[in-house]
């Protein structure tokens, strides 16, 4: 639409212009602010329930903000020692499952990187792979095999076997994490006689900090959430974590609504700190994953 | 700056020994230092994945297995008895109904929900702030989800005044007891709770595409709605078709959520793959047949495996 084929009164004037603009960017966030609902309505009911009464939590007319607001589910949960166990289990496991899977992808994404050997196509493709059997198929077998091992019950059995889980995602984001980083680098090293470890260590992990926080960042959260395991490898529940708690508060005859809400918030919260600090490498990581694998 | 960094016992070690001997063993070093790097990697491997799977590949083909003392070689007989288990059908039909409706309905919802992202009328701020809210619910245990949904779809919850307050429904709908409603709700709680991993997926991708492309388009004069088909879909669509076989696979396999919500009943109608296994080995404690299940489900994941890293290698 160039001016000269337009007549005059066709032609917008700037101000024209502008005010549609003006229009279309209202409408726009109009339709997200109306679209946000879909995912916030059910976490601000979330919220709102957990400092309601349990009478209030199905009353009828529904209300957001009761006359009764009160922390008292909160004070009930986080003054039982049982329940406070289940947040110390998750924190405790969540944090070795990190460390420790942090540590083992460093190394094998060093070696991807940086050196060509035999069998390492087949070794990549296994990683690859592994992410997709199915948690159901290990679990009887994991099954048999702590049991066997004496870590049924135990934190051990379950941080290893939930290493099944991050590993593969760590070694691929933190290879293309090496990748990025010019070979140049660590080669200046060895010229220098020093050995590959050194050249790790001394050159690339400092550099790689935000690589190493976007997967420690989503370890956490992957063994934070793991439900399956922790449901079938521990049996008392001084030794089950926040998911089962949850589950466990369910199961009581009477149905704690305001503090099964409650629990839910302070289970959700960890999540959302990492998240909320760290949201750049979050969102790279999860679009690592089917951007570029 | 980098000789300051090499340690000192480095450089004296080279000068110190033969030069024969030394380039030797630093060949073999050299040859051997990758699997040096990778030996805890591949030690949990074989503990944690090749192990596991040869030991249920092996329970699948005995009977009694774990649970008594003795048990003997069956040949496939536990397999046949699944694949003749009329209530495997069925956890079959309800997992292929369930990921295939999700995987759709994460692609309609992330895309629509990143193409707005997308906007460039937003600003920087506004983008972020919307970002988030549109994430949150990717951030919750599913164990949480679980729950919230229990509490939103009680016969007594909030989406039963809201659906009776708008005339959409009357009296108390029971979501998730109901055999004809149950299936389509743990579907929608999934669909709730897993579309953000597709939308920040492709609102990467979004990101990613040339404006160069738009302004050819435009210059076909090609309105927003040609300018999704033409343009948009097609750049999108390598990361589109992973996203969808990853999100695939990873709803067939979901169990926390069925598990929590509605067991996998009313009567079998929400029953999935997961479930179904599950029940065999630690409800009725028959790992035997569990373990001829747990195979099945292994080999449909790792066809649709194959047919991931397949399109990736295909992409690369």
């Amino acid at each position: 639409m160039s001016a000269t084929t337009v007549d005059a009164a066709g032609v917008p004037t700037r101000e024209q212009v502008v005010r549609r603009h003006k229009a279309k960017k209202a409408a726009l966030i109009a339709a997200l602010v109306v679209c946000a609902a879909f995912p916030a309505a059910p976490i601000v009911w979330m919220l709102s329930s957990s400092f309601k009464t349990n009478g209030e939590i199905f009353a009828y007319p529904p209300r957001l903000v009761t006359s009764n607001f009160s922390f008292d589910a909160y004070v009930a949960i986080l003054t039982d020692p049982e329940k406070l166990r289940f947040f110390f289990n998750s924190y405790l496991i969540a944090g070795a499952v990190t460390v420790l899977t942090l540590a083992v992808a460093v190394l094998a994404a060093y070696a991807f990187s940086r050196f060509e050997f035999p069998g390492k196509r087949l070794i990549n493709v296994v990683v690859i792979s592994v992410q997709a059997v199915p948690p159901i198929t290990l679990l009887i077998p994991y099954f048999g095999l702590v049991v066997a091992l004496g870590l049924y019950n135990t934190y051990p059995g379950l941080i290893l076997t939930y290493m099944v889980f991050t590993l593969p995602y760590a070694i691929i984001m933190m290879t293309g994490y090496f990748n990025t980083l010019p070979r140049e680098l660590d080669e200046a090293v060895k010229v220098d006689g020093g050995r590959p470890i050194t050249a790790l260590f001394r050159v690339l992990l400092p550099i790689s900090v935000p690589g190493m926080v976007s997967v420690g960042v989503y370890t956490f959260m992957i063994a934070w959430n793991e439900y399956l395991f922790a449901l079938t490898l521990t049996r008392t529940n001084d030794m089950r974590t926040v998911p089962i708690g949850i589950q466990l508060l369910m199961g009581q005859h009477a149905y704690e609504w305001n503090q099964m809400m409650a629990m839910s918030v302070l289970g959700s919260i960890p999540v959302l700190v990492l998240f909320l600090f760290f949201q750049r490498y979050f969102i790279g990581g999860m679009s690592a994953g089917a951007v570029k694998a | 700056m980098t000789t300051t960094l090499t340690p000192p016992e480095a450089r004296a070690g080279k000068g110190a020994e033969p030069p024969a001997a030394s380039t030797r063993r630093r060949d073999l070093l050299r040859r051997l230092g990758p699997f040096g790097f990778l030996s805890p990697t591949l030690v949990l491997l074989i503990i944690l994945m090749v192990t596991p799977i040869v030991m249920v590949i092996g329970y699948s083909l005995m009977d009694r297995v774990i649970t008594a003392p003795e048990s003997n070689f069956v040949g496939f007989e536990n397999y046949g008895e699944v694949l003749t288990d009329p209530v495997f059908m069925v956890a079959v039909r309800n997992t292929v109904f369930f990921a295939g409706a999700s995987v759709i309905a994460h692609f309609v919802i992330g895309m629509g929900f990143a193409l707005m992202l997308n906007s460039p009328m937003l600003g920087h701020r506004t983008k972020a702030i919307f970002r988030t809210v549109y994430i949150l619910p990717w951030l919750f245990t599913i164990a949480i989800v679980a729950v919230l949904w229990r509490m939103l779809l009680s016969p007594n919850g909030i989406v039963n005044y809201l659906t009776e307050t708008f005339g959409l429904s009357s009296g108390t709908v029971e979501w998730l007891s109901d055999p004809s409603l149950a299936l389509p709700a743990v579907t929608f709680i999934n669909i709730w709770s897993g579309y953000p991993f597709f939308m920040v997926s492709l609102l990467a991708g979004l990101q990613g595409i040339s404006k160069d492309l738009y302004e050819a388009a435009l210059i076909d004069r090609a309105g927003p709605v040609k300018q999704f088909f033409h343009v948009t879909i097609p750049q999108l669509k390598p990361i589109i078709i992973s996203m969808a076989l990853l999100d695939f696979i990873w709803t067939t396999q979901q169990f926390a959520l069925i598990w929590m919500t509605t067991g996998g009943g009313p009567i079998n109608r929400t029953e999935m793959l997961s479930t179904y296994t599950y029940k065999l080995a630690f409800a009725t404690y028959d790992f035997s047949v569990a373990s001829a299940a747990a195979v099945i489900v292994l080999v449909l994941s790792m066809i649709l495996a194959y047919l991931y890293v397949r399109h990736q290698k295909a992409r690369d």
